[in-house]
């Protein structure tokens, strides 16, 4: 329990830090920031009605304090180029984010968990030491390569897939999945390979132990034995990985929704930079850093239920 | 200072110290036999075939300016989008008849200049502080330990981009910023050796004789944790050039004029169905050169491996 709180206390002090950290670029824009978030051929008038409506006069603390407080309700101030509430926005496009993450999340442990299973009862094999250099590939690809190259040759040369654009789940689910599913396998790839390893590491060390050899002697089928003996043991430490990998997967969300034309968050924090839409981009950023966070501190406390062992320390 | 550090009694949590995110991908269970057979077989001809891709990417974008190369801003009028292997054009031309073999190298130039720029910031900046973090710790270490949480606690992706769309990008803000994004990863590695090393005999053999603080971090504890230091730097080194090139693709990286493999890679994208090389080219040099500093890397990771050492 009182672990617990420590991990919760120390959440929301890093989130506080990276508030902070996010509200204070407004400082670094460079001249007047209300000039900046305007752009050049801001009028005298509609400069002042900035600084006033951003307090830009008052100390940065307290316009810090007032800014965190409008974020603790959900308000995350109205976009300067068109208006529209940033907290809004951000919603509209939330679904096609997470369906993204948690696609590709899918994607790389249905594709990991089989392939480590048999790489570990196998190891030292062909099949081994062939996916281990696939892996070192693959980590080594950047998601705009492996995306082109996935749209280069699965949507446009044999085309099973439309190349780009989006269609919501709620007008076509077929539809909208095959729309999903190269953005998603291109974040998958490389966390798949990450996966993959550690899960043969593990399952290697696993299939050493005694209870393994007792289940052998026992006349058990190796499926049975690999997964539902030594799989559950093996995957602790893949499952910390899987909620660390998140950012990664946000990272690889914000480039394939730019490449592949899908409406999501990663395209809007795109098309804020390129917009100059300065409020929209700094409520986006701390949006996805803030759930960052909670989701990190979520996969913590979803270890102590799967792992007894830790339970038990922790208490 | 001498009594607080001498009468370190808590253990060294080295165990917390999270896979930087680039030593995830090796396999940690194959270590102890692997690296003791490539021992015996030297380096690999894997590592030597990364070296010398290396070399030569190094030095072509040191010499740029003088290979017989087109001008990779040049236009190419009669010769637009043509496929590798043309005459006058060996890996072909982009959309505007632009030289894709000139773009490549003068692109390796630039993605060289800014990621051994920021992996040298954050090496020093990172290496230092984690240093220090190790060996004083107390107050100090908590506060940096609480400093670099934070800022792994954002995705690396999203700070960058936030940083380069306020602060504009230009070479030295990509360098600045890239660095940044190193100095995290930097601090928990060399903190984490640090810890083991303050432990060992001869920091103790050093301080009873008389060695001050500043003299034994300098001549006991740099020279030990350098290897592996320096063997991170490499796979670190491979993840800033993908940050690089994802801040390119993106459009903020490197203003247009100059090319950069992650631009071109974005400005072939249009016309993948009729020209593919002209993404493929760009992503063909990216990818070897990730893979050539991850192998590297990975090698000289096994060879100053700590965990081995200590044993």
């Amino acid at each position: 329990m009182r672990s617990r709180l420590t991990k919760l206390a120390t959440a929301l002090i890093t989130l506080f830090i990276v508030s902070i950290a996010v509200y204070s670029l407004q400082e670094l824009l460079p001249g007047d920031p209300a000039v900046a978030i305007l752009g050049e051929q801001a009028t005298p008038e509609t400069i002042a009605a900035v600084r006033a409506d951003l307090a830009l006069d008052d100390p940065f603390l307290v316009r810090y304090a007032n800014w965190l407080g409008d974020a603790l309700r959900f308000d995350l101030g109205r976009s300067y180029r068109t208006g529209a509430p940033v907290v809004e926005e951000i919603v509209n496009r939330l679904p096609i984010t997470l369906e993204l993450l948690i696609l590709a999340q899918l994607v790389a442990l249905a594709l990991a968990i089989p392939l480590g299973t048999f790489a570990a009862y196998r190891a030292r094999s062909r099949f081994d030491r062939l996916s281990t250099g696939a892996a070192f590939g693959l980590v080594s690809v950047p998601e705009f390569v492996l995306g082109v190259l996935l749209m280069y040759y699965l949507a446009l040369g044999l085309g099973l897939f439309p190349p780009t654009g989006w269609v919501p789940f709620t007008e076509s689910p077929v539809e909208n999945l095959s729309h999903a599913l190269l953005p998603a396998l291109t974040m998958a790839l490389p966390v798949m390979a990450v996966y993959q390893r550690l899960l043969r590491s593990d399952m290697t060390a696993t299939l050493q132990e005694d209870f393994i050899t007792m289940a052998q002697s026992k006349g058990l089928s190796t499926p049975y034995i690999l997964f539902r003996h030594a799989l559950r043991p093996s995957s602790f430490s893949l499952l910390t990985l899987a909620g660390m990998n998140t950012g990664r997967l946000i990272g690889g969300s914000v480039i394939v929704e730019v490449l592949f034309a899908a409406p999501g968050i990663g395209q809007l924090m795109v098309q804020s930079i390129v917009q100059r839409d300065f409020i929209m981009l700094q409520g986006t950023v701390i949006f996805v850093a803030a759930a960052y966070i909670l989701i990190n501190s979520l996969v913590d406390l979803a270890y102590g239920f799967i792992d007894p062992r830790v339970r038990y320390q922790g208490a | 200072m001498n009594e607080g550090a001498s009468t370190v009694t808590t253990q060294p949590d080295v165990s917390k110290v999270p896979a930087p995110r680039s030593a995830e991908p090796t396999a940690k269970g194959n270590t102890g036999s692997g690296s003791r057979r490539a021992r015996r077989r030297g380096l690999g001809v894997l590592f030597w075939c990364s070296a010398a891709w290396l070399g030569l990417v190094v030095l072509g974008a040191i010499v740029a300016p003088l290979l017989p190369i087109a001008d990779p801003a040049a236009q190419d009028y009669r010769s637009v989008a043509v496929a590798p292997g043309s005459p006058g054009h060996l890996l072909g031309t982009d959309g505007l008849g632009r030289d894709l073999l000139a773009r490549a190298v003068f692109g390796a130039r630039i993605s060289l200049i800014i990621t051994l720029g920021a992996v040298t910031i954050g090496l020093v900046v990172g290496g230092t502080l984690g240093m220090l973090a190790g060996y004083f710790r107390g107050t100090a270490e908590r506060v940096i330990v609480a400093a670099t949480d934070a800022m792994m606690a954002v995705p690396a992706l999203v700070l960058l981009l936030a940083l380069m769309a306020t602060l504009g990008s230009s070479v030295q803000n990509l360098i600045v910023g890239l660095g940044l994004l190193g100095v995290p990863a930097f601090v928990r590695l060399t903190r984490a050796n640090t810890l083991v090393y303050t432990k060992r005999e001869f920091i103790v053999a050093a301080r009873s004789l008389g060695a001050s603080n500043w003299r034994i971090l300098a001549r006991e504890i740099v020279p030990n944790i350098l290897p592996a230091v320096a063997a991170y730097a490499f796979l670190v080194v491979g993840i800033l050039i993908i940050a690089e090139g994802s801040l390119s693709f993106l459009g903020v990286g490197v203003p247009p004029p100059a090319s950069s493999w992650g631009m071109m890679i974005a400005e072939g994208r249009d016309s993948l169905r009729q020209a593919p090389w002209v993404s493929f080219i760009p992503s063909a040099f990216m990818f070897l050169t990730v893979l050539s500093f991850n192998l590297i890397g990975d090698r000289f990771r096994e060879e100053s491996d700590v965990r081995e050492t200590t044993i």
